[in-house]
Order: structure tokens, then sequence, then C-alpha cells
């Protein structure tokens, strides 16, 4: 993953260290603001690449501030945190122009993934191509046909729509409430592995037969597909 | 009242809080209603008095002008005269004059009139003077004046006297009866504000020590069954439910504090250990692995718990919207469907198309994913483990069931597993918090719905029963 520019705005002081010194050991450079005015500003002038944004901040809540940099016409994919995280609280952080949203607590992992995605969604151009390719494996969301190395793939609708979304992040970890989210549309935390299990079925259709696997396992994150690479 | 005698100060305020009670200010205002009343009602009793008397006056007056007519009639002005003056000295409140044309004074017991009186015929109230000592008018009369061929004038009237004093007796019943009416109303607001201030005093009293923190206090009852009495016993189910609360989140925190700090060692100690073996880098990785895995874990418990606590609260109301429930339950049991498939669980669905619910999709989700869960961690060792989904509409209640062919819940445990960390001792070696089924019975209540355990005859039927949306 190349370094991001990245901006969080929370008043924990404490929490803003651990980002700070966990995406810069990810790769990343993390900007710091205590507070939703000092935040809003740093937000405006820099080029940011994703914005952390607490919900619950100083002199400027985190939904206020999202509103006032969109009216602005900033559009820096923003992630908003909130210790509030349900489900109504997702549907007014994204109506404020949130990106995406995650309750604390979280695991850094998912936030990483998260980001990662955002940022990435950032430079692709604004219209998504019809056809994905990693490796030799192609996917057509057009005519819903999926080969690897010119063999067709036989997938259930919804193996396809995994797959799809995990190769739109190819490079990418795609974390299990990603998947849940993008792929079945809901936010809850689902109890057992069955996200794992529906990714086996699919590996199995993908992989099984083919010297180098595509869906690779992240340990304590989840899943990402690329060509090449151990299992 | 057993007070010692409050300081002039203490006094002062007391009476000023009597006066600002609601039932004193009542009182007053409907001690000026009847004082108006009052006043309206006896005002029209001496009116109407007056207006009767002054009738009788006048047709006394008439009869005598008809006697008097017939006597000029007869006799011409001398009998005239002779009947007046012997009528002017009988006693009574009849009055006489005869004038000559100048307005000499011929005969009558009327001395004294307002100057040119006598030049204006017809019928008039005026002042008089009855005795020769002088110009003094101390008396009033209703009077007719003639004027009588000749030129001669004649003067027929009554004196008022007696209907003055009736005036002014009603006057003073009516002075009476008014601060009668206003004295025994302010008494009687005073009498019942303080009866009602006492009561609410020893309900402040009361309330004030609850709010100190005897928590175990309860209002008094009269045992009158009126208004301040219901308002009590409404009080007092109101702090018995905050007991219950309280003593509900005294449990849960409890519960939580006991039950996070098992897995909070075991991450503990498996970081311990870790560090203890010194191993290669390979082991220790696999540890901090693991270690997170459990964070993780805990972090679900800790969500949930958020989760349930604000589907309590009642908080997760905005946002509620139509959706189809059957939809829901489907696409749930899709997302099962491999993890059955793993565990030989053969899971079936029966859904009706078309449930519409109003409500949240993502939490209708959620507790179908909990039931379904529950059903097939608990439905996999039965001989033939089937997990059925079922939907369908009953009325007006949307009804989604999961059953499994597990051992299901004994009748006595079935209301307590809805309780949070509740685990019965069969689930003790399997993995889970024991809040799935709080959170699904959150999910129902947010829904004014019901979530209902039930013998599957094997197993476990545990059944959601929602309202309906309304159609339109």
């Amino acid at each position: 993953m190349a370094e991001m520019r990245l901006l969080i705005i929370e008043d924990d002081r404490e929490a803003a260290a651990y980002l700070s010194k966990a995406f810069r050991e990810a790769g990343h450079v993390a900007d710091l603001a205590a507070d939703g005015l000092d935040g809003y500003a740093l937000a405006r002038e820099g080029a940011y690449d994703v914005l952390v944004v607490d919900r619950m901040l100083p002199k400027l809540d985190g939904l206020s501030l999202i509103r006032s940099l969109r009216e602005q016409g900033v559009e820096t994919p923003v992630l908003i945190l909130s210790a509030l995280g349900q489900v109504d609280d997702r549907v007014k952080g994204l109506r404020a122009g949130g990106d995406d949203y995650l309750p604390k607590p979280y695991a850094f992992s998912e936030l990483l993934a998260r980001i990662e995605v955002l940022s990435r969604r950032r430079g692709a151009p604004a219209a998504e191509p019809t056809t994905y390719r990693v490796g030799d494996l192609e996917l057509d969301r057009l005519s819903h046909r999926v080969t690897r190395g010119g063999q067709e793939i036989v997938l259930q609708p919804r193996e396809f729509r995994l797959l799809e979304y995990l190769m739109r992040h190819a490079g990418q970890v795609v974390t299990r409430t990603m998947l849940l989210e993008h792929v079945w549309d809901y936010h809850f935390d689902p109890q057992t592995n069955v996200i794992d299990v529906h990714v086996s079925r699919l590996r199995a259709k993908v992989d099984k037969g083919f010297e180098r696997p595509m869906i690779h396992t992240v340990r304590g994150a989840g899943y990402m597909v690329r060509a090449g690479g151990e299992a | 009242m057993t007070k010692p005698p409050a300081p002039r100060e203490g006094m002062l305020a007391r009476l000023g809080t009597l006066f600002r009670t609601t039932a004193f200010k009542l009182s007053l205002a409907y001690l000026i209603v009847f004082a108006a009343f009052a006043f309206f009602a006896l005002g029209y009793v001496a009116w109407n008095a007056r207006q009767v008397l002054d009738d009788q006056i006048v047709s006394t007056i008439e009869a005598e002008i008809n006697g008097l007519s017939d006597q000029y009639a007869a006799g011409g002005i001398r009998r005239l005269v002779t009947v007046v003056e012997r009528r002017s000295r009988e006693p009574g409140a009849s009055l006489y004059l005869v004038t000559t044309p100048a307005g000499e004074h011929v005969t009558g017991n009327v001395e004294t009139l307002p100057p040119g009186l006598l030049k204006e015929p017809g019928q008039t109230e005026t002042a008089y003077g009855r005795g020769t000592d002088g110009e003094r008018l101390d008396h009033r009369a209703i009077v007719r004046i003639f004027t009588l061929p000749g030129g001669f004038r004649l003067l027929v009237g009554r004196d008022v006297e007696e209907r003055d004093r009736l005036r002014a007796v009603i006057a003073r019943a009516f002075a009476w009866s008014l601060m009668l009416v206003v004295g025994l109303g302010f008494l009687g607001g005073l009498f019942i504000a303080k009866r009602v201030l006492t009561r609410v005093d020893a309900m402040t009293d009361i309330t004030r020590a609850i709010m100190a923190g005897d928590l175990d206090g309860r209002l008094t009852l009269a045992g009158t069954g009126d208004e301040l009495d219901r308002l009590a016993q409404n009080l007092n189910a109101m702090l018995d439910r905050i007991g219950e609360l309280m003593r509900g989140l005294r449990e849960v925190s409890d519960n939580i504090a006991h039950d996070l700090k098992t897995p909070l060692t075991r991450l503990r100690n498996k970081a311990d250990e870790a560090l203890r073996r010194n191993g290669d880098p390979e082991m220790l990785r696999a540890a901090l692995e693991a270690n997170i895995e459990e964070s993780d874990n805990l972090i679900r418990v800790f969500n949930a718990l958020l989760m349930i606590a604000r589907l309590e609260a009642g908080s997760a109301r905005d946002n509620l919207a139509d959706f189809d429930a059957g939809a829901v339950a489907l696409e749930v049991a899709e997302l099962y469907e491999a993890v059955a498939e793993e565990r030989g669980v053969a899971l079936r669905t029966a859904v009706d198309p078309g449930l519409l619910l109003h409500g949240s999709r993502e939490l209708i989700g959620q507790a179908m994913a909990n039931l379904i869960d529950n059903a097939l961690k608990y439905g996999a060792g039965a001989a033939d483990p089937v997990v059925t989904v079922e939907g369908r509409r009953e009325g007006e209640t949307v009804v989604l069931a999961v059953t499994d062919r597990g051992e299901g819940i004994p009748a006595a445990d079935r209301a307590r597993v809805l309780d949070r960390f509740v685990r019965l001792e069969t689930a003790r070696s399997r993995p889970g918090f024991g809040l799935g089924l709080s959170l699904v019975n959150g999910v129902a209540r947010l829904h004014q719905g019901t979530l209902v355990l039930d013998d599957n005859g094997p197993g476990l039927r545990a059944t959601l029963r929602l309202p309906a949306a309304r159609a339109g």
C-alpha cells in the first residue's frame, strides 16, 4: 500500500497518539487535531487522503465539521469514529457526508483496512471498469462471467458479488464486516465464522486446481485478493 | 398544628406560601365569582322592590286623586279645600296642598317645596318640607300636581321615607352578606390551601429524603382516594419501577464485571505464558494473534452490551422505515446457509412473501442472525439436525420463527435466558457470552413485539411476534 497522508481529528490524546503511531508503523503519515475547529482548518488546507473524525469533539462536533467541509467543496474521504456506534448513528454520519463509519471500540486492523479502501477510492477514476483483472482471474461485471486462465468458473450470485468486491479492492485487506456490509448489506456483527465459510466456498471454486492462490487470508484482519504469493 | 410558635417572619413566610398555593388561588377565584353573583342578585332584588313600592305609591296617589276629583265635582273648590284640610290632619304618609293661582298656601300639610315646582303639572319625585320652621326640604315624596279651573293648584303625594328605609335595610343586608361571603370564602380558601399544603409538604419531605438516597422511602397515602392519593400512588409505582431498574442495572454491572473478568484473565495469562516461554518469534506471533482474537471477542461483547442498552433505552427509534421482514429472514438464512452445511445441519426456509414491518431492517437482521446462529449452535448435535426459518402473517402480526431439534430450554429457564449473561449449564462449554437472546428480546421490544421461546418437541422454537406495518 502506498503511503497515505491522514488527518486524525480526535480529542482523546491517548487514542490519537496510539492511532498516529500505529499508522506510522503501517507506513503512513498522520497529522493530529485535538478539536473540531483545528481539524476543520487543517482539513481545508492540507491535501489528505483520508480524514478520521471522532463524532464527539470539542468546539465543533464531528458531524457539523463534515457537513461544513462538504459545503466548502472538500471531498476528502471521511471515516467517522464513534462511541455511539449503532445503526441509527451510522445513518446520521453517512447523511452528514461521511464515507464510512466505525463504532468504538474497534480493532486497528479494521480501521486500517477501511481507510486503505477509502483512500484507494479517491484515486480511482469516477467510472468503475466493467472488467476486473487480477493475474489470470477475470471477472466481467456486465455478463457476470468469471474466468481463470480462460476457464469459466460458475458462481452463485452471492459468490459472484463476494468475488466482485474482493477483486475491486485487489491488493487491499478486506475485513469480514466490510464484506458483510457490501455483499449482504448488513452492518451487524456476525457472531460465528459465517463470512469465512462463504469465502472458503468461493476459494474452493476460484483457487482449486490452480497452483497459486488468489484469495489470501490476512490473519487477524480479513482477506485479500492478489496475484501470486503464498496462501 | 403542634409546631412551636414560629417567629413573626417565619409566620409571614408560611402565610406567603399559603397564598401562593393553587388551592388558595382557586378559592379566591371562586370567591370573586360568588361575590359578583351575590352583588348582582341582591342588586336585582333591591331594584325590583323599589319598583314595586313606587308602583304602589303611584296607585295610592291615583286613588286619592279620584276621591278628591269626586269631591271637587260635587262641591267645587270650597268643598275640595275642606276635604283636603280634614285629610291633612290625619296621620299617615299622604300629602296634600292647595294653592291660589299666585302660589299662596291655602291648605294642606306641605309647607315648603322647591321653588317653581307647582308651575309644572304632572308626576314627579321631589324634596319637601313638612313643618313651619322655615325652608328645610328634609323629606322626599312622589307628588302629582294639577291645575284646577280658575288657576288653583292641587298637589297630592306620598312620602317615600318607608321606601328609603327599606332600601337602607337591603343595602345593609347586602353589605353584611358580601362581607360574610368574602370572609368565609377567604377563610375557607386558607383552610383548604393549608390542608393541601400540609400534605404536599409531607410529600415533598419524603421525595427529598428519597432524592437524598433513601430509595426505599414511599409516600404515605391518606386513604381518601383523592387526586393527591392517586398522585402519591403513581409516584410510588414510579419509585418501584426505578428501584427495579436500579437493581437490574446493578445486577447487570455485577454480571458484566464477573463475565468479562474471565476472558480478560485468559487474555492476560496467554500473554504471560508467551513471555515466560521466551520462545521463538513464530510462537510469540501466534500468541499475539490469539490475543488479538480474544480482544476482538471482548470488543464484540461490549458492542452487544451497548446495543442492548440502547435498545432498552429506546434511543434507536430514529430511522425506522417499512421493509420486508420475510426478505430479511431469507437473506440472513442464506448468509448462514454455508455454515449450516458445514455443520451438517439442514437449514430449511418457509417464508411467505410481503411481510411488511415498520422498524429497523438492520436490527431485525441482527435478531434473525442471532436466532439462526443459536439454532445452528445448539441444534447441530441432534440425530437429524434440522433448523427451520419461518415467516408468516397472522392478522396484524408478522411472525418470524426459528426452530431447531437440539436440547431446547427447560420451561423454567425460558424467561431467565432473556437476561444478560445468563447461560445455562448445558451451554457453558460452547462459545458465547449469553447476550444473543437478550439482544433479540431488545429488538422485539423496540418493535413493540415479543420474543417467545417454546418447546419444539424436541428442540427450541424461538418466535418473534411483531406488529405488521400499517398499510399505506
